[in-house]
């Protein structure tokens, strides 16, 4: 995997439609900075020279100035006229085009992302993209409003019930781009994190593939045993592996899990011992999450972990 | 307490037999008590919501903090940012306009007294019950702005959000009833002389302010109502699953969102625009302009509210309005800064601690008007709203513009409430303390915002930077918490030992300065008179030739119970705008199923009724004619007759509701039948309000003792009565006609 780039910030632009922004941003800021330097220093000037003391008890009464007036109207009017202009070009590297079949579904659940794609693929959290391609990306709310962001990729836009929005995503480069849920979704908002991993052509196509294949059936034993849990503790009434019954998708599909770097949307990184405190503890790891509790054994926890550790 | 020089009350009547005692305070319809009571209730909430906000900053100090979970988190944004805006902010700018206008523009007291007691009286209710619910199963935590489907029952299932809505309703109304008392009492009571174009900035812009509150909170009200309907009816005027629709909240509280925000702004320009003068010993720079910018705002406040929702996707077209009209506000915007600073420039500026908070509003405004206006940048928007970047914009704004002004309003104003200064020497460290904290606390979440931190999370992962910039925004908030507490000692200590006032510490020039501080009961011995915008300049300056100035132009001059009726149907038509809107909404279009107008309602019977109901208009009009010619029998008949009509028309809403109800259509059924009892329902509400109204109006009528006001009184009822009737004609064309026709 490429390095992460670790700063998710909108100035760390790595897509047309981010670059875009960035650019308008630091234009508005320049203006806004001038602006803002000339009424402060205004302020101070007024401070240093205009104090009593240095000044006569009743100073002359001036009671306005009408050309002044209009200066400080038209002058702003014309800064606005200027932004407006600038944004409206801005707005337009981000407009995408109506009635396209999506490159990508992306949908916000109760505090987890689940990504679609094309090609029958299902995975949570963590997605992945082919570098340089842009893609029309349609986000979905499945029960409340989220936000998907990643900044350095381009606009937010909001995962709305019934209301499905329509954005580009593209990552010039390979790399990791972390993003997050931006619009508050309940208890646990926080813990809606994004990764964005974009991979050269091959590499992503070669992870489609992979994603497509039904998991490894379990070798007996630890293994073996931990699948029959799987089926019998009621995971599988909201999870999803691929080759054990019908795919339900009320939870993060699990047929790759072990491939992924994170539990519970970013709160924990995945590997054997989180996976296990995970399971035997949910509601201390994401408290609120809707991953219940289900008083399972220590033994029950080592034979599901030895079993999601064969997901690849 | 021997060495404290006592406070003189020179006033005539001073010692008014019901101000003694604590229960006095609770019996006041006093203007000035009533604001007394408005900010020293403010102030036990800004107590509250600062600890919340401490909390919450304590929490967010270092990453994966576990002082509190997310849910107790929550409520505690949920709980800061409505205690904020509805229990500190807009009381706290009602309180003083409660206390300085009446004496601003010559009165005695406000409009309605009675009224504006009991305006005050429902703000500690509301907060009651919006603390309530704490008790009652956990405190709301959707938000101050609620969305839903978030606030729905199958995502908030506990009373928290019920309670949010009931405490809100409750403000709402104190709000409204506030608003219209301060535009009764700013049209009719000011003294001989003082035109509107005269009266002080800050009673100016409280007017403009007062007419936002009357627009604006009914939206809100009208909304909440339909969130109420949906968690405790079953409805889904905000759930896709049963066909509503999730971004109608969005619209609907946003434009009641965006006034709102100058609604918190205004008064604090109106009292920025008092401060700066006096201590600069200059008038306002441009009176007409910083006048005319706020008219400006406000009318541009109601179009822009979709700015608060770029990041749904409203479509190119609805963004390019967007972004137009919400950087438009920045050019009266910076009219207003200019003439501050302009009125600053060639001044004798005294730096008190009053004048220092308004010093640095200038620059801490500009700083959260500035970043406004990278927000008003659709693209821009789509990157950092929800970020921390937008909550140091508001804050910028609702700190250092609406909590500086304040600040330079309670120091500027306080000697004349309480006859005590405040201690100059704590004020000094305390502003220093208040600007260092502030800049700390927010300055740096512009920056955690650009490094892509969302806003309300309850915890966030150790990323670069993340970690020592949220500890530095805590320590600022650490460093307010302690300026705020100066401030509550400082006038506590004030209160007791502070520098005795006299009429006028600062030499200032409006007429709240001309009587005793504090003022006596009924304000002025003798109001002085007013020929231009500072009446007391006016007076030390007289004229060198010794002429008297020329009277004043006759202004027109309304009966107050007209302009606060009028007034109410403004707001009340707002409300019914709102409810008609989502019927449409929900109604006209193709598509739709179940039970509709067109398969359920009787329009020729209701006909029959509406025919009624607009003949009870006419009645009332003649009973109103005859009362005026003293003919109180047949006004009585007349009235008699109107009740009469108005009853048949409820009666035959109850029959209709009733067979709608045998054919099992209910509220919940479909949004068809959602949007028409809600419609149709409150609008009944209505009338059987007015009923009610008419039934004393004829009792009064028929009362010897009241005869001569009465008449007046049956013509305000009349208002309000032809005002539903016009309501209904609308109603009626829409929902029954429509369908047919």
């Amino acid at each position: 995997m490429v390095g992460v780039d670790p700063l998710a910030s909108p100035f760390n632009a790595h897509s047309p439609e981010a670059q875009a922004i960035s650019s308008l941003f630091v234009q508005t800021l320049v203006v806004c900075a001038v602006i803002g330097l000339l009424v402060a220093g205004l302020v101070a000037v007024c401070v240093v020279r205009f104090r009593a003391g240095v000044r006569p008890d009743e100073p002359p009464q001036t009671h306005g100035h009408k050309w002044l007036e209009i200066g400080w109207t038209l002058g702003p009017l014309a800064i606005v006229i200027a932004l407006f202009a600038l944004s409206a070009r801005a707005m337009a590297a981000s407009d995408p085009p109506p009635n396209r079949e999506p490159d990508l579904v992306v949908i916000g659940h109760q505090w987890w992302w689940e990504a679609r794609y094309p090609s029958g693929a299902v995975t949570a959290n963590e997605i992945h993209v082919a570098a340089g391609k842009d893609l029309l990306v349609r986000v979905e709310g499945a029960d409340v409003i989220h936000d998907f962001w990643v900044p350095q990729l381009g606009r937010k836009v909001d995962a709305i019930p019934g209301h499905p929005a329509f954005v580009w995503l593209q990552a010039d480069v390979p790399g990791t781009y972390p993003g997050a849920c931006a619009e508050y979704c309940g208890a646990e908002h926080a813990w809606m994190r994004i990764v964005v991993v974009a991979q050269p052509q091959a590499d992503f196509d070669a992870w489609e593939r992979h994603e497509l294949q039904p998991a490894p059936a379990p070798a007996p034993g630890a293994a073996e045993r931990g699948a029959a849990l799987f089926d019998g503790k009621t995971c599988i009434r909201c999870h999803h592996i691929g080759g054990r019954g019908e795919a339900i998708r009320v939870a993060p599909d699990l047929t790759h899990l072990a491939e992924r770097t994170t539990l519970g949307a970013g709160v924990i990184t995945n590997d054997p011992a989180n996976l296990a405190h995970w399971l035997k503890d949910p509601q201390t790891v994401k408290p609120a999450s809707h991953m219940p509790d289900l008083n399972l054994s220590d033994d029950d926890v080592s034979d599901l972990v030895a079993y999601f550790e064969t997901l690849r | 307490m021997s060495a404290v020089a006592p406070i003189e009350h020179a006033a005539p009547h001073e010692g008014h037999a019901e101000d003694k005692g604590a229960f006095s305070w609770v019996a006041t319809v006093d203007h000035k008590r009533v604001g007394i009571l408005y900010l020293v209730t403010a102030l036990v909430f800004f107590v509250i919501g600062g600890c919340e906000a401490l909390v919450m900053r304590l929490q967010l100090a270092k990453p994966n903090n576990t002082l509190v979970g997310p849910e107790t988190f929550n409520q505690l944004f949920t709980m800061h940012g409505t205690t904020m805006i509805f229990l500190v902010a807009m009381p706290t700018l009602v309180g003083f306009g409660n206390y300085v206008i009446p004496l601003m523009i010559g009165a005695r007291d406000m409009a309605f007294p009675r009224l504006n007691a009991m305006s005050y009286w429902l703000f500690p209710f509301g907060g009651f019950l919006l603390h309530f619910s704490v008790l009652a199963g956990g405190a709301p935590s959707g938000g101050w702005f609620a969305y839903a489907p978030l606030t729905e029952t199958p995502f908030s299932s506990s009373p928290g959000t019920d309670y949010w809505i009931l405490a809100l309703l409750v403000l709402g109304v104190g709000s409204v009833a506030t608003a219209i008392n301060f535009i009764a009492t700013i049209l009719t009571l000011r003294a001989p002389g003082m035109t509107l174009g005269r009266v002080p900035l800050f009673v100016w812009m409280t007017f403009i302010t007062s007419i936002l509150v009357i627009l604006a909170l009914p939206v809100l009200n009208a909304s909440i109502v339909m969130l109420l309907v949906d968690r405790q009816l079953d409805a889904h005027f905000f759930l896709a699953s049963g066909g509503g629709n999730t971004l109608l909240w969005q619209h609907f509280f946003w434009t009641f969102g965006h006034p709102e925000v100058y609604i918190l702004a205004l008064p604090a320009f109106g009292m920025i625009s008092e401060v700066i003068p006096v201590f600069s010993r200059k008038p306002i720079f441009g009176h007409e302009f910083v006048a005319a910018s706020t008219v400006a705002i406000a009318i541009l406040s109601f179009g822009v509210w979709a700015h608060h929702m770029f990041a749904t996707g409203l479509g190119r077209a609805a963004d390019m309005f967007f972004v137009g009209g919400s950087m438009l506000i920045a050019v009266p915007t910076g009219v207003k800064i200019f003439n501050w600073v302009a009125t600053m420039w060639g001044g004798s500026i005294r730096f008190t601690t009053s004048m220092l908070f308004a010093t640095a509003f200038l620059v801490e405004f500009v700083i959260g008007g500035l970043s406004g206006i990278t927000f008003a940048a659709a693209p821009i928007d789509w990157q950092m709203t929800d970020t921390y970047y937008v909550v140091a914009h508001f804050h910028y704004v609702a700190i250092g513009g609406t909590v500086f002004g304040v600040l330079a309003g309670l120091y500027y104003w306080f000697p004349k409430m309480s006859g005590r200064m405040l201690s100059e020497r704590l004020g000094k460290p305390t502003f220093w303390l208040m600007v260092l904290g502030f800049n700390l606390t927010f300055f740096v979440q512009h920056f955690l915002g650009i490094l892509g931190m969302p806003r309300r999370v309850f915890t966030y992962p150790d990323l670069p930077y993340w970690a020592s910039l949220n500890m530095v925004s805590t320590v600022g908030a650490v460093l307010m918490g302690v300026a705020s507490l100066l401030i509550v000692v400082n006038i506590l200590v004030s209160l007791r030992s502070g520098k005795v006032a006299g009429d006028n510490p600062w030499d200032a020039w409006t007429l709240e300065w001309a009587t005793t501080s504090p003022p006596p009961h009924d304000n002025f011995s003798q109001v002085p008179p007013v020929h231009g915008r500072r009446p007391l300049w006016d007076l030390a300056h007289p004229a060198a030739d010794g002429k008297e100035p020329p009277a004043p132009p006759k202004e027109r001059t309304f009966d107050k119970g007209a302009v606060a009726v009028w007034s109410f149907i403004a707001s009340e038509a707002g409300f019914f705008l709102i409810l008609i809107i989502a019927y449409v909404f929900f109604n006209f279009g193709p598509g739709k199923t179940g039970p509709s107008a067109a398969s359920e309602l009787d329009v020729t019977k209701t006909a029959g009724f509406t025919v009624c109901l607009f003949a009870s208009s006419m009645t009332l009009w003649v009973s109103e004619k005859r009362l005026d010619k003293k003919d109180v029998t047949g006004a009585t008949i007349w009235l008699a007759l109107t009740l009469l009509l108005g009853g048949i028309f409820i009666v035959g809403q109850g029959s209709e509701y009733l067979g709608l109800y045998h054919r099992g259509v209910g509220v919940a059924t479909n949004l068809f039948a959602t949007t028409f009892f809600t419609l149709t329902g409150f609008h009944g509400l209505h009338v059987t309000v007015g009923l009610f109204a008419l039934a004393i109006a004829l009792g009064l009528v028929r009362a010897k003792d009241f005869r001569p006001r009465s008449a007046s009184l049956l013509r305000a009822i009349g208002l309000y009565w032809h005002f539903v009737d016009v309501v209904w004609l609308v109603v009626f064309t829409i929902v029954y006609l429509r369908p047919h026709g």
